[in-house]
């Protein structure tokens, strides 16, 4: 008697994300683009920041309003120890109040593989970095777009901020990316 | 003063690093590779060079010699693939090794308390005492730890 295969399970489509892929000092970094805002120009901020002298949080040096929210631009370079670079792009990160300053963008692609982190990395990086990801042969960091401040640096830059003295809101010249 | 337990002969891979030999427990070996691209990214974790890809896996690469020997490699030959514990968990970690591996049967006399923490016990071969080293005392890693958002997208690659 030949017993019928069970029928197979249906193959629902894998799931993939979006992701921006990006460069700081020469390292390659990349964010889904879903957690991205908007992309501007580092130019596009001149007028609109004020800059911050926080000694122990030198990864932070400008601050500019966006409605009634301070967001604090965060260097890369700074926040992951790589050497200074110009940057020349800076993206507004979504639920967070965090502007992240990029060198540049190398190009969107669609991670399909995401694996954690190996737990080997026990320090700070566990909060930088969503996993790792293979693409094109090459592996790269995605980064979190909640770990580039914590809840304390977050108090600590509130605390040494007059909102009203930041200048004009940051409006237009960016890049909107869809949610 | 505690007397070493004697216990059964069990097997042994000898790695080479430099001058000198160690000896890890044959269980936690998964394979020996040639050397492959290390890709590097940013991390404070002290002793990883970066990751290698393997069938498909991301596996950190750990240079366990400073510690051993008290200063880097400067060549390596083969990537030893390990199993690493971090609690109930395992995964794969690359120790980088200077010549060829050898797989012994030899009877294991467990560390003292003078001992290191990363040297699990000792091993007689060829006239030579070997360390038997601790992989989960010498690696760095902790506990499993949740990642931030862990994405629908998530396959961990556990051995």
């Amino acid at each position: 008697m030949r017993v019928a295969a069970p029928p197979a399970k249906p193959h629902g489509a894998a799931r993939t994300e979006q992701i921006i892929l990006f460069r700081i000092s020469g390292h390659p970094f990349a964010v889904s683009s879903a957690s991205v805002q908007e992309v501007r120009s580092v130019d596009s901020l001149a007028g609109a920041a004020t800059e911050i002298d926080q000694p122990t949080l030198r990864k932070v040096r400008h601050v500019v309003r966006r409605g009634d929210k301070a967001l604090y631009v965060v260097s890369g370079a700074a926040h992951f120890g790589l050497p200074a670079s110009s940057a020349s792009l800076v993206f507004v990160l979504r639920k967070t109040r965090t502007a992240l300053l990029v060198d540049g963008i190398d190009k969107m692609a669609t991670m399909t593989r995401l694996q954690a982190l190996p737990l080997a990395y026990c320090h700070e990086e566990r909060a930088w970095y969503r996993g790792l990801t293979a693409l094109d042969q090459n592996v790269i960091p995605v980064v979190n777009p909640e770990g580039f401040l914590t809840a304390d640096e977050f108090a600590l830059l509130d605390a040494s901020i007059v909102p009203e003295t930041i200048p004009g809101e940051l409006t237009g010249d960016g890049m909107e990316l869809p949610e | 003063m505690t007397q070493p337990i004697e216990s059964a002969s069990q097997s042994f891979v000898l790695l080479r690093l430099g001058e000198r030999r160690f000896a890890v427990a044959a269980v936690q070996i998964s394979e020996l590779v040639a050397p492959s691209r290390i890709f590097r990214f940013p991390h404070r974790t002290p002793k990883l060079e970066g990751v290698i890809l393997r069938r498909g896996r991301i596996v950190p690469v750990c240079d366990v010699a400073e510690k051993l020997l008290g200063k880097a490699l400067t060549s390596r030959r083969f990537y030893l693939i390990a199993v690493r514990h971090y609690g109930d968990k395992s995964e794969w970690m690359a120790l980088p090794v200077t010549g060829d591996c050898e797989l012994i049967a030899a009877e294991m006399t467990n560390a003292g308390e003078a001992d290191a923490p990363h040297v699990a016990g000792w091993i007689s071969h060829n006239g030579e005492v070997i360390e038997v080293l601790n992989l989960d005392a010498l690696t760095p890693g902790s506990e499993a730890q949740p990642t931030p958002d862990a994405a629908p997208l998530l396959l961990e690659a556990r051995p």
